[in-house]
């Protein structure tokens, strides 16, 4: 799994640049550093990498995913996983809903599979799938060091939990390539080397495409792959 | 960003254009063929004058213009000022929070409950006499004064105030949350300028673009409104549009001439007034901006503030014993002046409630309002993955358009609008009524939704969408429960507006659809003011019943997750 970038441009809508077009092969496992002043549009590329990228801007070259081009498809597509700056866990659900949200949903040819199966056995099968999405939230959480957390309100937990159930929550949804937008900007020194040192862990124990966005020397010394300077 | 609904977009345009503004052409075309002289009904197919010279020639179409003109201008531009004044004094220094709560059931109350709370509060019958005859005033019988349906048309202005400050503050608080205010008023303190003098320097300028709208609809219903004007207006002559409305109804056909001329003249005059309304603001701003550059400081402002807050904090009050006298006489059996409350009380007259009236009523506003949510949200979120695909130009237009239904008066379309449906062949049913209440639902409900909706995080969405979310469940289990609150208040106001809604109903339901503001209209021009009460009470009540629902069950759904669950 490789994620690459070809000859990709961002244009404002005055047609100009924001950026010299870039050119990148991310190898899977790797975390590639983008720095930047603030401004350049940093964000704006991780935006036109995960699809979310609004109309004001306008877009050249391509995004590949395994040699697939997926610049023209729609975001939820694409398979690729977003952390921002701001943990953005739902409010209103609980912190294993937000996880069992992102875990993908039952695959259909197997429901296909267990038509056949009437009454009882089907609503065993359900529950049992039922509890394999449970026993993953467990897991997860369990990952995180936040066992026991199941119940909590997102806005109850401190930034740097936030963060953590964030990533999880990232990583639940199988995604094949992973943004991260300065993750570790908003915490405190000490949180924030934590963090770098979990997300990093897990990142490479899922051996996906990652590229992450800071302004921080640190975290372009901390990562294993290439670190590229946006000018504008 | 949520790109395969974008094939949607033309045929649910469509439908909202023909939902929205068909009947409206329709209408007002209608209406200006008879002014033109053509009317089928009459046997007149030539284009003619005769309308405008009928009209000219009716009595007291000056005293009636006139009264239109005071009365609308007046209550608005005392209703803004209030409001801005008021919003001041609740934003500068977080005073003053028990307010919102106060104003919801003025909020929630129609146009006719609260005219006719307010008449039996204020007349020489009224409430207040009562309270304070005869020890204060000496009065052993009601005095020989016009108080309610005064000829200068104060009492009109009085109770429009009373129900648009709150509406117009409602409005500014949620414009507010989308400015930065709370900053700009800190550096500007820090500058040397006092919190009421910031505001209006500063805060205001910036404010009244976001507010624009609703105050045009504020100006215009102010000007042509009915409901209000029947109950608390002088009758001889009447205002413009209560006079247009006695034309289109009087017994003799060939009315519907001057009427017609007169509905136009009402429109023509609408325009004129929103355009001399917007120069007088436009130079307004040039002085603010003019004494901003000289950076005078001064405490006119605050002076201005500590006049008005009291008075807004009474007229408050007013509203809330406005409505507090419609349940004392709802409950009333004998009430001899000038006791102070009723002798005999009786709930005999609810029994009489046993018709059709709050069915129907019940009926039209839930359909109309869901209907008008639902569209709402389907049309905001269209207008966003236009926007989100640089369409800008698309989403603008048709924002405008949706809001025509209120910016043109209710009577210059709605009697064209009865004539259209009767060519078509629809003949006053209970859906030619609600297709008429959504004309009026829909942009409110819009009104009301517009500002959250589009001040949503849309981080939240990028984020479902990053975990492989569809759009569909972008929005079902992310965007709307985010929303749920605003979403539900602004089909609380839908259920508002419509149970308020009378010309739409009587005009387009042809007499036989009645409701309780037809009921309540009806009856407040006789006698019993214990019926009346009752009526004008339900009218309240069921619009307050819905705020109450909108507030308490997002924090039911999920309040055991979190209480800041639904911003």
């Amino acid at each position: 799994m490789s994620l690459q970038l070809q000859q990709l441009t961002i244009t404002s809508r005055q047609a100009q640049p924001l950026f010299a077009s870039l050119d990148l092969v991310v190898e899977p496992g790797e975390i590639a550093c983008v720095m930047g002043p603030s401004g350049v549009g940093k964000s704006t590329l991780l935006d036109a990498i995960g699809g979310h990228l609004n109309g004001y801007f306008g877009l050249q070259g391509k995004v590949l995913l395994n040699g697939i081009d997926v610049t023209n498809l729609a975001p939820d597509r694409r398979h690729i996983g977003l952390l921002l700056q701001d943990p953005c866990l739902f409010p209103h659900m609980s912190v294993a809903d937000n996880l069992a949200f992102a875990l993908p949903a039952l695959n259909h040819d197997r429901q296909h599979e267990h038509k056949h199966e009437k009454g009882f056995a089907r609503l065993r099968e359900k529950q049992r799938r039922k509890n394999l999405r449970r026993e993953q939230v467990v897991q997860a959480l369990d990952h995180a060091g936040l066992a026991g957390f199941e119940k909590r309100a997102p806005l109850s937990l401190s930034g740097g939990q936030q963060s953590r159930v964030a990533l999880m929550r990232a990583l639940l949804a199988q995604p094949k390539a992973l943004l991260l937008d300065e993750p570790f900007a908003k915490l405190d020194p000490a949180m924030s080397h934590d963090l770098r040192q979990f997300v990093m862990s897990q990142v490479e124990q899922q051996g996906i495409p990652v590229i992450l966005v800071s302004h921080n020397l640190e975290d372009a010394k901390a990562v294993n792959g290439k670190v590229i300077n946006l000018q504008s | 960003m949520i790109a395969s609904n974008d094939r949607l977009k033309w045929p649910l345009s469509m439908v909202l254009v023909t939902i929205i503004l068909v009947p409206v052409m329709a209408g007002l075309s209608e209406i200006l063929l008879a002014a033109m002289g053509f009317i089928p009904a009459l046997g007149q197919y030539s284009l003619s004058f005769d309308a405008w010279h009928q009209l000219i020639q009716m009595p007291g179409l000056g005293t009636s213009l006139r009264l239109t003109l005071v009365t609308g201008f007046g209550a608005t531009a005392i209703s803004l000022v209030m409001a801005l004044v008021a919003s001041c004094w609740l934003y500068d220094g977080l005073r003053g929070r028990w307010l919102r709560a106060a104003i919801v059931p003025i909020l929630a109350a129609p146009h006719a409950a609260m005219a006719i709370g307010l008449a039996f509060l204020i007349a020489p019958s009224g409430w207040l006499a009562r309270l304070f005859s005869p020890w204060l005033t000496g009065w052993h019988l009601p005095p020989d004064l016009a108080i309610v349906n005064d000829l200068a048309g104060l009492s009109l202005i009085l109770g429009l105030v009373v129900k648009e400050v709150p509406f117009l503050l409602l409005v500014c608080l949620a414009a507010l949350s989308r400015l930065s205010v709370a900053e700009h008023l800190k550096v500007a303190k820090s500058l040397g300028y006092q919190g009421a003098d910031a505001w209006f320097k500063l805060v205001v300028p910036a404010l009244y673009p976001l507010i624009r709208l609703p105050v045009f609809v504020v100006l215009v219903y102010s000007l042509s409104n009915v409901d209000m004007a029947l109950i608390l207006a002088p009758s001889t002559p009447p205002t413009l549009a209560v006079a247009t409305m006695r034309w289109f109804y009087d017994a003799d056909i060939q009315r519907l001439l001057p009427a017609s001329a007169a509905a136009i003249t009402l429109l023509v005059v609408m325009v004129l007034s929103v355009l001399v309304w917007e120069a007088c603001v436009s130079m307004l701003g040039m002085l603010n901006r003019h004494s901003t550059q000289q950076g005078l400081r001064g405490t006119s402002w605050l002076l201005l503030q500590r006049l008005l807050v009291p008075t807004m904090l009474s007229l408050c009050l007013l509203g809330l014993l406005s409505l507090l006298v419609l349940i004392v006489w709802s409950l009333t059996w004998q009430w001899p002046y000038p006791n102070a409350l009723p002798t005999v009380w009786s709930l005999r007259h609810w029994s009489q409630l046993l018709g059709d009236v709050l069915p129907a009523s019940l009926a039209i506003a839930l359909l109309t309002s869901c209907l008008a949510s639902i569209m709402s949200i389907a049309w905001l979120q269209l207008q966003e993955n236009a926007a989100q695909q640089g369409r800008f130009e698309w989403s603008k237009l048709t924002l405008w358009l949706i809001y025509v239904p209120l910016l043109v008066p209710q009577i210059a379309f709605l009697y064209g609008l009865k004539v259209s449906f009767l060519r078509v062949g629809i003949n006053g049913g209970m859906g030619a009524v609600i297709w008429a209440h959504v004309l009026f639902v829909f942009p409110y409900v819009m009104l009301m939704l517009q500002g959250p909706w589009q001040a949503f995080d849309q981080r939240y969405v990028h984020v479902a969408a990053s975990l492989s979310k569809p759009p569909w469940q972008q929005l079902w289990q992310v965007k709307i429960p985010l929303l749920l609150r605003p979403i539900l208040l602004a089909w609380a106001v839908g259920i508002a507006v419509s149970i308020s809604q009378y010309l739409a109903t009587i005009m387009i339901g042809a007499g036989r659809i009645d409701t309780l503001t037809t009921e309540a209209i009806s009856l407040a021009s006789g006698a019993d003011r214990r019926l009346t009460g009752m009526f004008g009470l339900l009218q309240l009540l069921i619009p307050l019943l819905a705020f109450v629902m909108a507030m308490l069950l997002p924090r039911m759904m999920y309040g055991h997750i979190n209480q800041r669950a639904a911003p």
